[in-house]
């Protein structure tokens, strides 16, 4: 049985992806943040990728300056309510609080930083502004957490700055990746348009960019140019019968999850492949969709999972069930997905080696393939110069984010190879810095 | 088990815990409600001419998440007409025959105080409160604190109440006073069988920032007000053991201040009080709050052995000596038990910042070092630590010498020059002034803050 009835309208959509970091009231977050200790040299700070002072803005909301513990939280990272909903609290800031180490309940870091910035977002309160005009320009590629902490850290700068996204609404991941329950996309949107009000970049939707030619008009244009563009679609496998009908990308399903809601259509029984968090996220959202049964398949134990600890209990907690130690060889079915074929594998020294004579097949309707998005590569080898790695990540100077073409920046995922929306945003601040010290010489 | 009964000068309770002079003594209803949970006793909201009150009346200070550590009110006596307060005493009186029911006081003429004290012994009350500490409102009427703070003038009046008191007479001091035990002896002079301390502080309670008036706000002004709360519990241990030690006065006390559990009336009584009065507690959580006090007090005298209060009323006493008198040679070193040491640096940052240097970092660990030379056992490690026993204070001295300062005053080896090397200041370990400049820059910077103003991750090892 179904833990979760399939959602028909908006409202049972909502219920059953119940945000899992409800918004905090004045009465919640005076509790909460009375309980942090305000350490010295707190861990919390540096377990945050961005930085920001955790003790600082927990005593302003505790002394009921609200609008200035949003502006700590602003001044080091400008996804602060989306950081503070989307982040893996648990390992990051929430993981170093010293309360731990008593066996005591870690300050709710997230939920009070989500407290804080949706308070100013909402009063539309101004907290910060463009720096005096400097004459330069920046073209910014993607409208991801890294292209626009980027584009409000150049404004900031004095800089022009033009962002370009592909899609019709910014924010990247944050509105098409990250699963409902852990932001909506009003919160996401609302944060979009209050940076946008307090920086003033001018943003173009729908513009992907994807030519030579249209990269030298940048080039042009623009005194430097930003590279926010992520991942791409999620990568073949290379199996027989992936291309049947219901076999599909997580990312993509994700995205259509997140614009559709309940007017997506998830099948019956669905396999999940793969390990982790994204793997996590798809298996929790089919089972909130109302799936009858959710198989989460991986080809390693366990314990080898990439997923964080808490993702896979909470894609357990609404019923999805692993089945660990187990190869895709095949995607099975006629026109429409009827199954994956398996062979239970092994691991010995580290390495998967498949079990001959082990083959099943597990019957679904749905497959979901999370088994990572590909690199953006095609589109990073028009730009002349550039560099990546092995792994077809950009290489970039570590402090300044300046790739191998000098005219280019980057941060985020397509330089990070795939991390989380605190990483880009970290990045891209550092990055913004990078560009305005190339410009400035 | 234990005999928590009392008889405090004459007024004989079931235990030693009264309802102060306040709202919750305001009507019988709640008398009679407070005794049905269990209460002692209680002292009658003070009856005289009836008041008219304002709106509002009372102001809080919370710290942090915690609401009414400090309390304050502007509201006078009561504004009941005097026979209906009598009425009900007498009421009271004839269903708790056992409990104490004491008639709190306050009118000017020696008239007025005769007739109220005969009409309230006629009303059965066990004994009589003398208001002399009320600090708003009726001390501008030369009365309350106005009385509290003029020992001639409280004497006289204490010698008209017992002209006709039949009941015995509790005195009730105001601490707007500088030294408490002025008005005590005045009372005794005039004949009282027993004082009550503290009556509220003298206090703004706090401001309203947006509209700039003092809390209580009335209209958008307010007026100093009467503290009261937990807070004012230390001022009220002070003044009760100021009194209870003074050989002249030598009457029973009735702790009143900052009491809200069984543990701040046990202090109360060990300094001296033989019962003691409860109000802002009674007001914050009700008077439910009772089952808490009498078991505590009952299970802390089942521990110790006690069979009655008297057992242990100002039992610690003859260990509150002016400080003249401290052993100099007793030293304690702190001692940070590193197993539940969470790594907050609250210690660290305070003995660095608020007291002596005696704490250091190490390399590769939250838990900080203690430098035992340059502790000098001020316990304020101990004090912010946020996990219980993770900082103990230690003995270090050998426990076999003994040196006051009064001592070494008579002996002559007291510091009394400006550079005085007796004083030993000299071998006290301090840092150089300039060592403090930009040490912790790096610490106290946020995150990336660090990175965009061009600093190093840590500045480089001296």
């Amino acid at each position: 049985m179904a833990e979760f009835s399939t959602p028909t309208t908006e409202q049972e959509f909502a219920e059953n992806f119940a945000q899992l970091k409800p918004l905090m009231n004045r009465t919640e977050a005076l509790f909460e943040s009375s309980r942090c200790l305000f350490c010295f040299d707190a861990p919390c700070i540096k377990a945050c990728p961005s930085g920001i002072d955790i003790p600082q803005f927990i005593r302003q909301i505790n002394s009921g300056n609200d609008t200035g513990a949003a502006r700590t939280i602003y001044e080091a990272n400008y996804f602060g309510n989306a950081c503070g909903k989307v982040c893996p609290t648990e390992v990051l800031c929430e993981g170093a609080c010293v309360y731990n180490l008593q066996e005591v309940k870690p300050i709710e870091i997230g939920r009070l930083q989500s407290y804080a910035t949706t308070k100013v977002i909402a009063s539309g309160k101004k907290l910060f502004g463009p720096g005096a005009a400097n004459g330069k320009s920046v073209a910014v590629i993607g409208a991801g957490p890294a292209g626009i902490s980027a584009a409000c850290e150049l404004r900031a700068l004095g800089y022009e700055v033009d962002v370009f996204e592909a899609k019709a609404q910014p924010s990247g991941l944050t509105v098409y990746g990250v699963a409902p329950y852990k932001i909506t996309n009003e919160e996401t949107l609302a944060e979009m348009d209050y940076l946008q009000a307090q920086f003033g970049y001018h943003t173009h939707f729908n513009s992907p960019i994807n030519s030579r030619e249209e990269l030298i008009e940048l080039e042009n244009k623009y005194d430097a140019i930003f590279l926010g563009i992520g991942l791409g679609k999620t990568n073949a496998l290379g199996l027989p019968g992936e291309d049947k009908i219901n076999c599909t990308g997580a990312v993509e399903f994700i995205a259509e999850l997140r614009q559709q809601h309940h007017k997506i259509v998830v099948g019956r029984k669905v396999i999940v492949l793969g390990g982790g968090n994204t793997a996590m996220d798809a298996a929790s959202e089919s089972a909130r969709l109302g799936a009858e049964r959710v198989l989460l398949a991986y080809r390693r134990g366990k314990e080898e999972m990439g997923a964080y600890e808490f993702e896979y209990d909470l894609a357990k907690g609404v019923g999805v069930s692993g089945v660990f130690n187990v190869a895709p060889l095949e995607i099975v079915g006629d026109d429409y997905v009827a199954g994956v074929r398996f062979i239970r594998t092994e691991t010995i020294d580290g390495r998967v080696s498949e079990i001959a004579g082990s083959e099943f097949v597990e019957p679904c309707d749905m497959v979901i393939k999370a088994t990572g998005q590909a690199k953006q590569t095609q589109f990073l080898s028009l730009i002349p110069g550039l560099e990546v790695d092995g792994k077809g990540r950009i290489v970039a100077n570590a402090h300044t984010g300046q790739t191998t073409n000098p005219k280019y920046f980057a941060s985020g995922d397509a330089w990070n190879g795939g991390a989380e929306v605190v990483n880009a945003a970290a990045e891209a601040k550092l990055t913004a810095r990078g560009i305005h010290a190339y410009l400035s010489k | 088990m234990p005999d928590l009964s009392i008889n405090f000068a004459g007024i004989k309770s079931p235990n030693p815990f009264w309802l102060a002079s306040a709202p919750p003594t305001n009507s019988g209803y709640q008398i009679m409600k407070a005794f049905d949970a269990g209460w002692g006793g209680a002292v009658w909201k003070t009856m005289g001419v009836p008041v008219v009150n304002v709106s509002s009346r009372y102001g809080g200070v919370n710290y942090r998440d915690k609401r009414l550590v400090g309390f304050n009110n502007i509201e006078l006596i009561s504004d009941r007409p005097l026979a209906d307060n009598l009425r009900e005493i007498e009421e009271v009186k004839k269903r708790f025959p056992n409990h104490a029911v004491i008639a709190s006081l306050m009118v000017q003429s020696r008239q007025e105080w005769h007739d109220i004290v005969r009409q309230s012994q006629d009303a059965g009350a066990d004994g009589f409160e003398l208001n002399f500490g009320c600090p708003h409102g009726m001390c501008e009427r030369g009365m309350g604190s106005a009385v509290g703070q003029e020992p001639k003038i409280l004497q006289m009046i204490v010698e008209w109440v017992m002209e006709v008191a039949t009941k015995p007479v509790i005195v009730k001091l105001t601490p707007n006073i500088s030294d408490i035990t002025e008005p005590a002896l005045a009372a005794r002079r005039g004949g009282a069988d027993a004082i009550s301390l503290i009556n509220t502080i003298q206090s703004i309670v706090g401001v309203d920032i947006d509209h700039f008036a003092p809390y209580p706000v009335v209209d958008g002004k307010g007026s100093n007000g009467g503290y009261c709360g937990p807070a004012v519990k230390p001022i009220a241990l002070n003044m009760v053991k100021n009194c209870a030690q003074h050989p002249d006065i030598q009457l029973p006390i009735s702790g009143i201040g900052g009491i809200e559990t069984w543990r701040d009336a046990v202090e109360h009584i060990l300094l001296g009080a033989s019962s003691v009065q409860v109000c802002t507690a009674a007001m914050h959580y009700g008077f439910g709050i009772i089952r808490e006090m009498t078991s505590g007090l009952e299970q802390y005298m089942v521990d110790k052995g006690f069979h009655t209060i008297y057992d242990f009323v100002g039992k610690a006493l003859p260990n509150v000596l002016p400080w003249e008198q401290l052993n100099m040679k007793y030293k304690v070193t702190a001692n940070i038990h590193a197993e539940k040491c969470i790594g907050c640096q609250l210690c660290y940052t305070a003995c660095e910042d608020g007291a002596h240097q005696a704490i250091k970092l190490n390399a590769d660990t939250r838990v900080p070092e203690i430098i035992e030379e340059n502790c000098v056992g001020c316990n304020l490690c101990s004090l912010v630590c946020p996990v219980e026993e993770c900082i103990t204070m230690d003995r270090t001295d050998s426990g076999t010498e003994h040196l006051t300062w009064k001592e070494r005053v008579e002996a002559g080896t007291a510091p009394t020059e400006f550079n005085d090397e007796r004083a030993g200041g000299r071998h006290h370990w301090v840092p150089e002034p300039s060592a403090a400049l930009g040490k912790e820059r790096h610490k106290t910077l946020p995150g990336k803050a660090r990175i965009y103003a061009g600093e190093t991750e840590a500045p480089a090892e001296a």
